[in-house]
């Protein structure tokens, strides 16, 4: 069996580096392609490079800033939510070539949680690669039919008058899932609030952040 | 076509080849949250073909309730998924469920 | 809980996975590798309609097709480069013999240490 996932049990200090673990068949593999392709003309080293600085660029921060944003100002809230793409490329982030992006506003009563149980869709664009947990064959397969027990494995608890209304991104829409602002922020600024904002509660597997926490 | 409200069921046909109906969805009855827009059709696409015309996309929404046998979880909870058209059948407004 | 039996038809593919009785959600995480950020680049340009090689429902198709092992046993970023390389043959832009050839020229390059470290087809 190949795989770093499977290898590492502390993280590497910084990821772009080359390789120290195996080099296995399908690193050659993916070096001949990548030869091959840029020799014949369909890429170029710089369109890969680029294109990993790209997608590198793209963490969670850049959701956390759009979730704060979004519950300091009103009228960004209603925009984002009746045309989320055009109205976070107005933010500067790049959606071209992107699906479409849908946002899911978490209410008292109404708990989103994001999956693709086909593959792995993922808003990539806002949030950057998903982790592994969210590719992994048990999420895929336990949060569409078993969310609140999943919900508590994440350390989340909900009520059960809470609608948990699971998202499964069958087709082209991307989902973000907008959080509720935890009480006691209203003094906060954006940047502040941004830091009580995970990735995982825009995915659902979360909520934000307790300021005093 | 389908209006918001609607009530749908998922084709359960077995259907080779590429599938964005998931399997656990099929046969089961939902309603229809909105049309999503159109778009080409994946089933296709995954062949290197063009995908025209291009199918309607509809979002559902399901009770998880109506799809598990014995969901305890929670009687509010629900599941949606983005089907296509020609994945969905009409069903007829029940006066008893 | 598995769906009520006899509303579907047919048995489910490999990826279909909403429903199945799996186990506990392993949380690690890792810091992408240099490999896992190239092959995700390649799919990305490789699917961009300026290249327009294939659509990301080709790879995704590819994929389904695995056998349940090899779609289980193989690491994520592994199915995806495997796939990329059936769809550039199927696509016509690159032939097996090439990379064939390519691969055991790669391979010969490698330093003696390097070679012991290979695992083989």
């Amino acid at each position: 069996m190949t795989a770093h996932q499977h290898h590492d049990h502390h993280a590497h200090p910084h990821a772009a580096s080359e390789d120290h673990d195996e080099v296995t068949e399908y690193h050659l593999l993916e070096q001949a392609i990548r030869e091959l392709l840029i020799e014949s003309g369909v890429l170029t080293a710089a369109d890969i490079q680029r294109q990993i600085e790209n997608q590198e660029s793209r963490t969670p921060a850049l959701g956390s800033r759009i979730v704060a944003r979004a519950w300091s100002d009103a009228e960004f809230r209603r925009k984002l939510v009746e045309s989320p793409t055009a109205t976070v490329a107005a933010l500067g982030i790049d959606m071209s070539n992107t699906p479409e992006l849908r946002v899911l506003e978490n209410t008292e009563t109404l708990h989103h949680v994001v999956v693709c149980t086909l593959c792995s869709c993922y808003p990539r664009m806002i949030l950057g690669v998903p982790p592994a947990w969210y590719k992994s064959r048990e999420y895929r397969a336990r949060v569409v039919h078993e969310p609140r027990a999943v919900l508590k494995e994440f350390g989340l608890g909900l009520p059960g008058n809470v609608e948990v209304r699971v998202v499964d991104s069958t087709a082209d829409l991307r989902y973000l899932v907008l959080p509720m602002r935890p009480a006691g922020t209203e003094s906060l600024g954006e940047e502040d609030l941004a830091r009580l904002v995970g990735r995982d509660a825009m995915i659902g597997t979360g909520i934000a952040r307790n300021p005093d926490a | 076509m389908y209006a918001p409200g609607d009530r749908v069921r998922v084709d359960s046909r077995w259907q080779s080849g590429h599938c964005r109906t998931p399997y656990y969805l099929k046969g089961r009855v939902g309603v229809v949250v909105s049309a999503v827009g159109i778009y080409r059709n994946p089933e296709r696409l995954a062949y290197h073909k063009p995908g025209l015309p291009p199918r309607r996309l509809y979002r559902v929404r399901f009770r998880q309730e109506d799809i598990w046998v014995n969901y305890t979880d929670g009687g509010f909870d629900t599941v949606e998924a983005d089907l296509f058209e020609h994945w969905l059948l009409p069903v007829a407004e029940e006066l008893t469920s | 809980m598995a769906a009520a039996e006899g509303s579907q038809e047919a048995p489910r593919g490999v990826h279909d996975l909403g429903g199945l009785p799996l186990g506990p959600i392993d949380r690690h995480e890792h810091a992408r590798t240099l490999y896992e950020m190239r092959v995700d680049a390649m799919l990305m340009l490789l699917t961009n309609p300026s290249c327009g090689a294939f659509k990301v429902d080709a790879l995704r198709r590819a994929i389904e097709g695995y056998t349940r092992s090899e779609y289980e046993d193989l690491p994520y970023y592994d199915r995806w480069i495997k796939a990329i390389r059936g769809l550039l043959i199927e696509q016509g832009v690159l032939t097996d013999e090439q990379i064939e050839a390519r691969v055991a020229a790669i391979r010969a390059r490698q330093t003696p240490s390097g070679d012991a470290h290979v695992r083989a087809w």
